[in-house]
């Protein structure tokens, strides 16, 4: 038998004309992406775009209406093991008076049943590497307080500890970035990017704004009007692009700080403090 | 004299006031099946506490009352009642709420079927010829007459319901805390929901037959909120629930067998007063730890 050594590293998704309905409603079609081991992708375009239904379509909790999708080799739902998941979420509530190191050991042992007996080594073995990811994320000065008595950026912390926890080969977070001020986005970025390279994970990462995380991408995917583009950022990320994408003339201004700017589209997501101004 | 009129028999030898409790049958078979009561309603009240299903709880216990003036009627065991009124209140919230916690439809539709219960149970009440005997118990609970029957009966359903808790505790937990991760990591969030107001209504109708329907929330909500109150930790705070219900309702059980005023308001309150204690003794410290943190900030 004879195979092919993969040219480049292993991919992690791959969508091929992939398309979700709702109901009677097509979210999108036609989308083909591919993201590979190592790689840091951000998923954007306009609320309503379908960038969560992209997430759960990859992890399998939505089935494909049409094309063909693998994540890891894999058909959706069976790669689950390895896969980590942030959903779309609101903080915890104030009163939730769980310690979280005790969310993140979830994260490795929540879906088993029975009772955690006390001093087996499979229970040092878990602390162990619940204190290892903790660490990984900066989180251990916090990491045994009650996570609704955290901050947004550190609960947030924490739960991208707890997706990791697993060892997960994809990591899918869905607005992980979206309750945190400005400085809390790009270190939550830096660190993502860290984990990619040391841990081999492919992330995608579903942004509202890119500005603050573009430095960190290696690519984007980009939904509208029922289609995605996806590529290098500033392939993406251009005038000629998004206007295809959209059908309507857009331009993208990059402003003299780096940052761009899209003028022209129905809904603008991409502009600072437009979320609140028509949320 | 007030305190001798209210206090009947009890002595300065504590010893020998203790022994006393367990020289009569009907008293052991009261504490035992307090005991079996507190440690159900301790374990469950904490996941409930932390689901904030507090008013599903609530109803529950009102379809209680109904279900124990139902079995008084139709001449069948107060049990029989409690626990099939209580298991089929449940299943009904949860079809009606689709086991979904937090949205504004589940507090209506669990209020609905609380307003219904209510009147279903004075109903009953009234059908049984002018009058109910007993119907205080029903409401605010007694310790009297507890037969060994009855507390094998408890003891098999509390057995059930700690049992549910040894297997599912954990995906519980996780499905309590985050559904969606919970559901994306294969815990399935759904059914899981529905066991568990299923136990929910197998403890508040445990719970009803020593506190009354009324006054369930005794032993279900106010050890389980201290326990929240008092530590984060997981295996801590069940075991606290348990501590403080299993500790008001022998000391309830004590004071009420040597004094004129019912169990119910005993174990109320005194779960009531730790409750309040600790949220005092909890604020005196976080306003002190605020001050050390402003005078480190600004000093």
């Amino acid at each position: 038998m004879t195979t092919l050594a993969p040219p480049r590293a292993a991919e992690a998704v791959a969508l091929e004309g992939a398309a979700v309905r709702l109901g009677r409603r097509t979210i999108w079609s036609d989308v083909s992406l591919t993201v590979r081991e190592g790689e840091f992708v951000a998923v954007l375009g306009p609320n309503g775009a379908g960038k969560s239904t992209l997430i759960k379509a990859i992890l399998g909790l939505l089935p494909l209406a049409a094309g063909r999708g693998s994540v890891l080799g894999r058909p959706p739902s069976e790669a689950r093991a390895d896969v980590g998941y942030l959903p779309q979420r609101h903080n915890f509530e104030p009163g939730t008076r769980i310690r979280g190191v005790d969310v993140v050991r979830l994260g490795l042992d929540g879906a088993r049943w029975g009772i955690p007996l006390p001093g087996l080594p499979s229970r040092a073995r878990t602390a162990r590497r619940v204190a290892e990811v903790i660490d990984l994320v900066g989180a251990s000065a916090y990491a045994r307080s009650p996570i609704g008595e955290l901050s947004g950026g550190e609960q947030q912390r924490l739960l991208i500890a707890q997706a990791l926890v697993r060892r997960p080969r994809l990591l899918l977070l869905d607005e992980p970035l979206d309750s945190l001020d400005l400085s809390n986005q790009s270190s939550v970025a830096a660190l993502i990017r860290r984990v990619c390279e040391e841990e081999r994970v492919a992330v995608m990462l579903v942004a509202h704004d890119v500005n603050p995380i573009l430095s960190y991408l290696d690519h984007v995917v980009y939904l509208a009007g029922g289609r995605a583009a996806a590529g290098r950022p500033e392939q993406v990320i251009s005038s000629e692009t998004l206007s295809r994408l959209y059908g309507a003339p857009i331009e993208v201004l990059r402003a003299s700080d780096g940052r761009l700017v899209v003028v022209g589209q129905p809904e603008a997501p991409f502009v600072h403090g437009d979320r609140h101004g028509h949320g | 004299m007030v305190e001798a009129a209210a206090f009947q028999g009890l002595g300065w030898n504590v010893w020998a006031d203790v022994r006393e409790l367990f020289a009569y049958p009907f008293m052991v078979n009261a504490l035992a099946a307090g005991t079996i009561v507190a440690l159900t309603a301790g374990v469950t009240g904490w996941f409930m506490v932390l689901r904030r299903q507090t008013f599903a709880g609530h109803t529950l216990s009102v379809v209680a009352f109904p279900g124990a003036a139902a079995a008084s009627l139709a001449g069948a065991p107060l049990a029989a009642g409690y626990f099939g009124f209580c298991a089929a209140g449940a299943l009904v919230l949860a079809a009606a709420t689709g086991a979904r916690r937090g949205s504004g439809a589940e507090s209506a539709a669990t209020g609905a079927l609380q307003a219904l219960a209510l009147a279903a149970g004075f109903l009953f009440v009234n059908l049984y010829d002018g009058v109910l005997t007993g119907l205080d118990s029903l409401l605010f609970g007694t310790f009297l007459g507890i037969t060994t029957g009855q507390v094998e009966t408890l003891l098999g359903v509390a057995l059930l319901t700690i049992a549910f808790f040894g297997v599912a505790g954990r995906p519980l937990l996780f499905a309590s805390l985050d559904a969606d991760v919970a559901r994306a990591s294969g815990v399935p969030v759904t059914p899981l929901g529905v066991c568990f107001l299923l136990v929910l209504g197998l403890s508040v109708a445990e719970t009803s037959q020593i506190t009354g329907a009324l006054l369930v929330f005794a032993l279900l909500v106010t050890p389980a909120a201290t326990a929240h109150e008092l530590t984060s930790r997981t295996g801590v705070g069940i075991a606290l629930s348990v501590g403080i219900a299993l500790a008001v309702t022998w000391l309830g059980l004590a004071l009420a067998y040597y004094s004129i005023y019912p169990v119910g308001f005993y174990v109320t309150s005194l779960a009531f007063a730790v409750y309040v204690g600790v949220r005092i003794v909890r604020m005196l410290g976080g306003r002190r730890r605020g001050a050390l943190h402003l005078a480190l900030e600004t000093g």
